[in-house]
Order: C-alpha cells, then structure tokens, then sequence
C-alpha cells in the first residue's frame, strides 16, 4: 500500500471521499451522489486496508487490480487515489468539468490508477473476471476486486460472468455487492427484486460473505480477510443510499439531483462532522 | 479458410506464450489442436458473448493476445457495446474471428446471416476491419492483424471456398493495398471484400465477352482502406463497383463511397452491389442466396451491363 499517509486510517480515508465526493458532485453539478455515499466505506477500506498497489507506479505487476463496475460512483475511485498519492488532489477540482478526462463515470485515461473504463453497467466486473482468469494463467499471485451494484445485478452479463469465474475457479477474484438497496427509479423489491440474492451467488458456485453493516470498517476488513476454499468471493455489503447524509439517504432524488446551495451546505455540515 | 488460419494460430502460439483461444462454445472438431496443445490457454466461455467480449478484453489488459471465435453476429452485434468500450475504448489486443460471414451458413437462415457486421464493426474507432477472400489473404490478414497492437475483426467464411491466389502469392501480397486479378480497366473496375472476390471474377468474363473491359480487385482490408489506390482507380476508370456480401451501407461500398465522394478531382461513377438494405428472409444455399440478392456473377455482370449502356448513353448525348 505504497501511498496512503501514515497517518491515514480507514475511517480518515472514507470521510475525506465523502466530502471530496460531495464537492465534486455539487461543482460540476452531476448526479449519482446516493451510490457514492453508499460505496465509499468499501472502497475506503480497500485502499487502507486490503489492496496492494504503489501510487508511484500504478501498473506496478503485482498490484492488485480495483475495478470500479459501477461506474457512475467514478468520483470515489477518483477521491481514494488522490488520497493514497497517485495524483494532486487538486486535479479532483477537474471532474465532470469541460476538457477534463475526469468523465463522471470512471475513466482509465489520463488518469493514474484506473484500472479500466467503465459506465455501462454489467461490463467492468466481466472484464475483471477476465484479469482475474489471465492472472490465473500467468500464474501471478495478484488479486482482483470488483465493486459492482446490486441494481446493476439486473444485468445479464453478470450472471454469465459469475457462471465462469465459478467454472474456472478463479479464488483471486473478489467482487463487493453495494448492496443499497435501491437503482435508479426506486428499490430494487419494487422494481427487480433480487432476492434471495446471497442464494443466488452461492447457487452460481461462489463463496458468499453477507456484510451486515457496509458502512463499518471492521466487519468490512473480516469479510474481505475470508478466504473461499477455490472458489471465487463475493461480499454482499449492506449499505445505505446517502450514507452519512441524513436527507440524502434512502431517498432516490438524490441517484440524480446534486445539492445546491443550503442542501450543498447542510450536507457538507454532516459530512465535517460524521464519525464513520 | 478457417482450417488455415486456426493452424496458423497454433502454429503462432508454439513460439508466443501471450497467445489464448477464447471460443463461445463453437468450433466442433476445427479446435481440438489447440485445445490439445495449449490447454490452459484455450477458455471456451461457453455460450455468452457479452462476457466473452469483456472476458477477453481483461486477459488482453493483462498482456495476453487473445483470438475471439464464433459465428457471425455472435461475436459482434450480440456484444457490440462490451467491444465498443471494454475492446476499442482500451485499444486491448482481441482479435475477433467470425465465421459463417455473410450468407455462407445459408440455409440456418437469417439469424445466422452476418451482413451488418462489417458496418458495426467499422464505425467503431481503433478497430482493423478485415474479409478475405481466400485462406492466402485469410492468414496474411492474421498475421497481419497478429503483429498490429490492437483490436481487428477478421470475418471468414467456411472452409468450402476457392483458392484464388496461388501458393507462391503468400510471399508477394501487400495486405495493406488493394490488390488486382488481372491488369485494372479504364472502363469498369469491380472491388469486392471477401469470398464473394469469386463472383467479381465470373462477372468480368460475362462483360468481357459482351465487349466491356472489366477488372477485377480484392479488397481484402477495409479498415484502413487503401485510399490512395481507390482514388486512383476512381479517376482512371468510367465506374467503379463494389460487391460485398453485405449490406451496401457501412461495409466495402460505404468505405469506397466515402473515399471517392471527398476527392476533389474528376472520378468514376459508382456503383454498390450488396443486399440493398434489407434483411435475408429465406434460406438456399450460398450460391442460390447471392443469385437471388442479385450479387451472382451473371446478375451482377447483368446489372453492371445496363449501368453501363446507361453511362454510355449520356456520354453520347
């Protein structure tokens, strides 16, 4: 984890994103705020705690590869790498602004330390099934990690992943559900229901870790410290849409507005004042 | 051609360690070879386009090259947005080899009848767009294809085609030009892509009997397209002809039509053979298919004929 300060925890860096996330959003006056609030503690702890990685040289061969399939929360990827060092943090200033590469969804170009591409929902956590399966046959210890959403489960093509990554038991390959609850037009029971989704996974051949609570860093570590016996992981985070927000969370307006003015204010408010 | 050019890739692979087959459950008895030798390099992903797009896409990211089999459409226009941004957008190293091109699976009907695939696979920036016509420009445009950093398409037929080149032209063809059968005319000059090279060649003997000086040229890469050859061809000749088993939007006629309509100097008429916008809605086989769509050799010598009178009869006019 060459990069993080010493004096960064976990809970420092999910904070830090927060309101990197909210100042982001609010600038460029973008959307998606709800699921970056709700991913942000995972992908906090994976940058603290869990990958391997050398901000001074992001294609580093033995770094563990971090895939962010749920592109639209790109600005927390954006915010955890600028924090652990692999840019200024002054380049976050750039996103969703005119001439950046830092595209809303998450973007690999011109950016130190993105993986891969994504926004189409349903094609990042493939492509990290195929890294996983060419670490596999170049016999390279590194690991992959794939962050996707539970709406996003609704995709087919995550489904025709999990039947290979079973098939081809690919154990360095981990994928985190945010499992929030909600996609873009309201809850996912009202909409696609994706329950009994823990049995889904388990049925498709994978190691299942059920995360009470997405938003507490020690169950968080436990569950990615679980090792499968070959098979590939997943952990089904139990988070909340607008987590740390009060008015934010559970509430589906905030997949699409961005706070502005008193509601930018109250927000970044609770946010200076969250604890984690 | 596909016989040849899976043995070229075993044979690329015995020295490339970079090399993985990924097949999407097809390929009976034509895979067994590498299979055999390269096991843990071969992954068939079984019936799932979508993820065998990404799935390649990653194990090229990771360094490999990967070779992308199956039919038609399957790898294409099933997984058309998982090569636009996982593929192209990355610039990852897939070459996708489709079999069954145009009509050539004529009887399964049009499901299995590519013939959008050329234009899909064209419009999408960093792709290399191949359609040999024989297994000599077959395993020119892999190796081709092999030694460019990147994402191509290579789009076969079957195995039942005609050798048109002879062996000795492996060592002799350019596959970054056009290449002509035959001195060109300053009459009619016919471009095809693909096997379909064939009926070009019936159709400038009918002319050629008939008194109209024909030649006949094979594009077999039409992305990059040879755009100097083309504009030369088009200001030395009265008209040019694309036939292509294929839609006449997007595929050969569209890329020579683009070429053509943006120079600035005198150019011939042209003139594109294909299906005419629209779908295949019934079966035959190959050759009944082409004669039925109007892309025979005798049809097209037959259409070509009277564009021609035409074309003559305004000159005199």
């Amino acid at each position: 984890m060459q990069g993080i300060g010493d004096s960064m925890d976990s809970i420092m860096l999910s904070n830090r994103i927060r309101i990197h996330a909210l100042d982001m959003v609010h600038a460029a006056h973008a959307s998606h705020i709800g699921g970056m609030l709700s991913c942000a503690d995972i992908i906090a702890v994976l940058y603290a705690d869990v990958a391997h990685y050398d901000c001074n040289n992001p294609k580093w061969d033995r770094r563990d590869r971090v895939i962010l399939s749920k592109g639209h929360s790109g600005a927390v990827i954006y915010a955890a790498l600028a924090e652990c060092n692999f840019f200024p943090i002054e380049k976050l200033k750039e996103y969703g602004q005119n001439g950046s590469q830092l595209s809303c969804h998450l973007s690999h170009r011109g950016v130190p330390g993105v993986e891969i591409s994504t926004g189409s929902l349903g094609n990042g956590v493939c492509v990290a099934c195929g890294m996983a399966l060419s670490l596999k046959v170049q016999r390279k210890a590194a690991r992959v990690f794939a962050i996707i959403g539970d709406g996003e489960c609704n995709e087919g093509s995550v489904w025709e992943m999990a039947m290979l990554a079973a098939q081809k038991r690919l154990d360095n390959f981990t994928v985190i559900v945010d499992r929030n609850h909600m996609q873009a037009l309201g809850f996912c029971k009202d909409i696609i229901d994706m329950e009994p989704l823990s049995d889904k996974w388990k049925s498709f051949g994978w190691s299942v870790t059920v995360v009470e609570n997405g938003h507490d860093h020690d169950q968080l570590r436990s569950a990615f410290h679980f090792e499968s016996d070959g098979t590939p992981k997943v952990i089904i985070a139990n988070t909340v849409k607008g987590h740390g927000v009060s008015f934010m969370e559970n509430n589906i307006r905030w997949h699409y507005s961005d706070p502005k003015g008193d509601e930018y204010n109250e927000a970044l408010k609770e946010l200076r004042e969250y604890k984690g | 051609m596909r016989k040849k050019v899976v043995d070229a890739i075993v044979d690329i692979a015995k020295y490339d360690s970079r090399i993985v087959f990924v097949t999407g459950d097809l390929g009976y008895n034509v895979l067994t070879a590498f299979e055999q030798l390269f096991p843990e390099r071969y992954i068939n992903v079984g019936i799932s386009e979508q993820n065998m797009a990404a799935v390649s896409a990653g194990l090229a990211l990771e360094g490999h090259i990967v070779f992308m089999y199956s039919i038609g459409n399957f790898p294409t226009l099933r997984c058309i947005e998982q090569i636009r941004n996982d593929i192209c957008y990355h610039n990852a190293n897939v070459k996708i080899l489709s079999v069954g091109g145009g009509m050539s699976y004529g009887d399964l009907g049009m499901s299995h009848h590519a013939t959008e695939d050329m234009a899909m696979m064209r419009a999408l920036p960093n792709m290399r767009v191949y359609a040999p016509a024989d297994s000599i420009e077959a395993v020119l445009c892999l190796n081709e294809a092999y030694k460019t950093d990147g994402p191509a398409f290579i789009r076969m037929e079957g195995d039942r085609e005609k050798q048109q080149h002879p062996d000795s032209a492996k060592m002799e063809i350019d596959i970054h030009s056009i290449i002509p059968f035959g001195p060109v005319s300053a009459e009619v000059n016919i471009l095809t892509t693909g096997t379909i090279l064939a009926e070009g060649l019936r159709a400038k003997d009918i002319l050629g009997e008939k008194g109209i000086s024909a030649g006949v040229i094979s594009v077999p890469r039409i992305k990059p397209i040879d755009v100097e050859s083309i504009k030369q061809l088009a200001r030395t000749s009265k008209m040019l002809v694309t036939l292509e088993e294929h839609n006449i939007l997007g595929g050969l006629g569209g890329a020579v039509a683009e070429v053509v309509s943006s120079d600035h100097v005198p150019h011939a008429v042209l003139l594109r053979l294909g299906l005419q916008d629209e779908y295949t809605s019934i079966v035959g086989d190959q050759e009944y298919l082409r004669n039925f769509y109007g892309i025979s050799g005798s049809r097209v010598a037959e259409t070509i004929e009277q564009q021609y009178q035409m074309l003559a009869g305004k000159e005199q006019q």
